[in-house]
């Protein structure tokens, strides 16, 4: 168990600058996901946690202790890369008992921590096995097993489930989260897979070119998204933007789009010139009697529901209905939107604008 | 554009045998889509109808024609691999008009620059027609890769995972413009992906493939409400079904001989379990944000169905399971009518 803090941390390759100021806090026991695409620096960003990289500016502490400069090896901290690295002509226990044996631990307690370990993993059947015949699964498996035998203050995983197909990967991601309850160990996850983020975090934070846009609760963040990049990264299909040259004030309940008078949540700042409006799928219902009006593009069955694509002169906007309703392309078709669950952009910074539907936010 | 025959097609490798007796009509204008895990012979089915691969035994017929034993150039089709595999050192557009003139083609000039023109147009990359190939994004060389076989006009576009190696969101992009390029160009098309998804988006009709055998071909709205057995069922929708012992859960209606049941989201009602009724426990809430998967227990079995995230559930909350309209599985996993 470990609490991590993360102060203003800076990393710079040459004149390319990866990480720019970022700071937050993780919390004991905490799943804490970074997410973002490639390049955003959140590899970086563990790496520096991990001690594989040093910052060029910023702490990083540990339990409240500066380890900023300390080596990896003396942070207690357990790296799990890409999981497939293990010794084939060990025996699943051998593979285990690895870390523990060149650290020099005595015979009987690597025994027991080996146990302990396959019993948390649900792999004691398999302690005898070589692994070279086990399935993806259990290989994977002991390669947890092996950061986990350690019992280290905290895990930091890079995609370690990237190279998996996906419906592996869904299965690995609820065993992961479930591992975890059971050790309750801290544990940061780099992933740019929102899906993956979405399952499984406590807490995520989302970068961009270096930068950390918001970090929150995964429900938080999608509900409730800082900027243009986190609504546009987190959903699939991601958010749709309707833009638009206009002004809000202060107490306004509408916006006026391209002409069209649209409700909106209660706003609570000014801003003018270049927005956007922001709307989720399921915010968005097929009604003949709306005034927002656009041509059906695209109807995508799903079974349970359908994706409709339909583009309006105000921009194209994507529905997720119920696929019992029949959709035709090229129909004309009316949009009703659900008012309070909308966000507004200044779509010049990308920055969300503060309105009724963000009052009582969960930030960190 | 053709229709497109496979008749018994067999193909073994060595003692595997890839595809076995697989028989299937592609119809003029229709995107088939053939789904199945890694190893089910729906590459090697491909390859077969491009003429790369010679079956052991059965027919494939283009346009009534028997091209069986045709070599791939003269079979008029057009393949997409996987991998982008254009020239790095030649612009958009001559990749793109690369087909257009190999030698048993001849095409004018002015001819190849109007088809050129209009492809490039299709997947909004006129802008790119100058660049080098290997001055694109992924997604623009996947699209050029697209582009150089929809420059042609044959029987049949064949097409092998194109999509698989873009980023989650550019497929999505990509998914919706082919379909639309396929529904303007009403061209045919053999479309193969592991990717249940795409196959439900964008098929006409998908071939779910087991083991080198077709098991059902359907629309995608067929094969997800009447799927022939639970292999089929368990390979399409998200969340994937529950398939559930028949003693489960009270089914009055099921019929004879029903050994499963499966169901899905929209076959579930779950509530707060009022006096006595209880029948499971919600284990753990998934946010997804725009749905939450719900994991239940139910006498021992995992459930997972959808629930609306703003809605108040948590786990340990008790809950009544009913079941509306299931679907009914028999011992050898085959759907039964209700």
């Amino acid at each position: 168990m470990a609490e991590i803090r993360v102060d203003k941390l800076r990393k710079q390759f040459g004149e390319f600058t990866a990480v720019r100021q970022s700071s937050f806090t993780i919390e004991h026991g905490a799943f804490f996901v970074m997410l973002g695409p490639s390049g955003c620096g959140k590899t970086t960003t563990l790496r520096m946690i991990a001690g594989l990289e040093l910052p060029s500016d910023g702490r990083i502490l540990l339990d409240g202790e500066d380890v900023t400069f300390l080596r990896a090896s003396h942070r207690d901290i357990a790296f799990v890369f890409q999981m497939f690295a293990l010794y084939p002509h060990l025996s699943v226990f051998r593979n285990i008992a690895y870390p523990l044996r060149s650290q020099g631990v005595p015979r009987a307690e690597v025994r027991e921590r080996v146990q302990e370990t396959a019993r948390l993993l649900r792999i004691e059947h398999l302690l005898k096995r070589g692994v070279s015949g086990l399935s993806g699964g259990d290989r994977q498996r002991v390669a947890l097993g092996r950061a986990i035998v350690r019992r280290p203050k905290a895990f930091l995983m890079d995609e370690p489930l990237g190279a998996l197909d996906a419906e592996f990967r869904r299965l690995m991601c609820g065993e992961l989260r479930q591992l975890h309850d059971r050790i309750g160990a801290t544990t940061i996850y780099v992933t740019h897979d929102q899906l993956e983020a979405m399952a499984m975090a406590d807490r995520i934070a989302v970068m961009n070119h270096g930068v950390v846009e918001q970090v929150a609760a995964p429900q938080e963040i999608y509900d409730r998204p800082a900027s243009m990049f986190v609504a546009d990264f987190i959903g699939s299909p991601p958010m749709s933007f309707l833009r638009f040259e206009g002004a809000v004030r202060p107490g306004e309940r509408t916006v006026r789009v391209n002409g069209a008078l649209l409700d909106v949540p209660q706003q609570r700042e000014e801003a003018a010139g270049p927005l956007a409006l922001g709307l989720r799928p399921e915010h968005v219902r097929l009604a003949d009697d709306s005034a927002l009006r656009g041509r059906v593009f695209g109807a995508e069955y799903l079974g349970t529901t359908q994706i409709v694509t339909v583009n309006t002169p105000h921009g194209q906007i994507k529905a997720r209905i119920p696929s019992s309703h029949a959709v035709g392309i090229g129909d004309n078709v009316g949009l009703a939107l659900r008012a309070e669950r909308l966000v507004l952009f200044d779509a010049g910074s990308g920055r969300a604008l503060r309105s009724a539907l963000y009052d009582g936010e969960l930030n960190g | 554009m053709a229709d497109v025959q496979l008749s018994e097609v067999t193909k073994r490798f060595g003692d595997v045998c890839a595809v076995q007796d697989l028989s299937l009509d592609i119809a003029d204008g229709e995107l088939m889509v053939l789904l199945g895990p890694t190893g089910a012979g729906k590459t090697t089915t491909l390859r077969t109808v491009a003429g790369l691969e010679r079956p052991d035994a059965g027919r494939v017929t283009i346009d009534g024609r028997d091209v069986t034993a045709e070599p791939p150039a003269v079979r008029d089709v057009a393949f997409v691999f996987q991998q982008y595999s254009l020239y790095p050192h030649l612009t958009v557009y001559d990749n793109l008009a690369f087909p257009l003139r190999s030698p048993a083609r001849r095409l004018p000039e002015e001819e190849v620059r109007r088809s050129v023109q209009r492809v490039a147009g299709l997947l909004h990359i006129e802008s790119k027609l100058q660049n080098r190939a290997t001055r694109l994004s992924g997604g623009e060389m996947q699209r050029v890769a697209i582009g150089r076989a929809l420059v042609r006009a044959p029987a049949i576009y064949l097409m092998d995972e194109p999509l698989s190696s873009l980023d989650a969101k550019l497929r999505a992009e990509l998914r919706l413009e082919l379909k639309r390029i396929q529904s303007e160009l009403g061209a045919t098309i053999l479309y193969v992906t592991h990717d249940q998804i795409e196959a439900m988006t964008m098929a006409t009709r998908i071939g779910i493939l087991a083991e080198g055998r077709l098991v059902q071909v359907g629309t995608p709205r067929e094969v997800y409400e009447r799927p022939a057995n639970t292999y089929v069922a368990a390979h399409l929708g998200t969340p994937g079904i529950n398939l559930i012992p028949a003693a489960l859960l009270p089914a009055p209606a099921a019929p004879a001989g029903t050994h499963t049941i499966g169901a899905r989201t929209e076959q579930l009602r779950i509530g707060h379990a009022l006096n006595g009724s209880a029948q499971g426990v919600l284990k753990r809430v998934e946010h997804l944000g725009d749905q939450n998967h719900l994991h239940l227990n139910v006498g021992g079995h995992s459930l997972v169905t959808l629930a609306d995230p703003h809605a108040s559930w948590k786990a340990g909350d008790v809950l009544s399971v009913e079941l509306i309209d299931p679907t009914y599985f028999d011992a050898a996993g085959r759907r039964i009518a209700a």
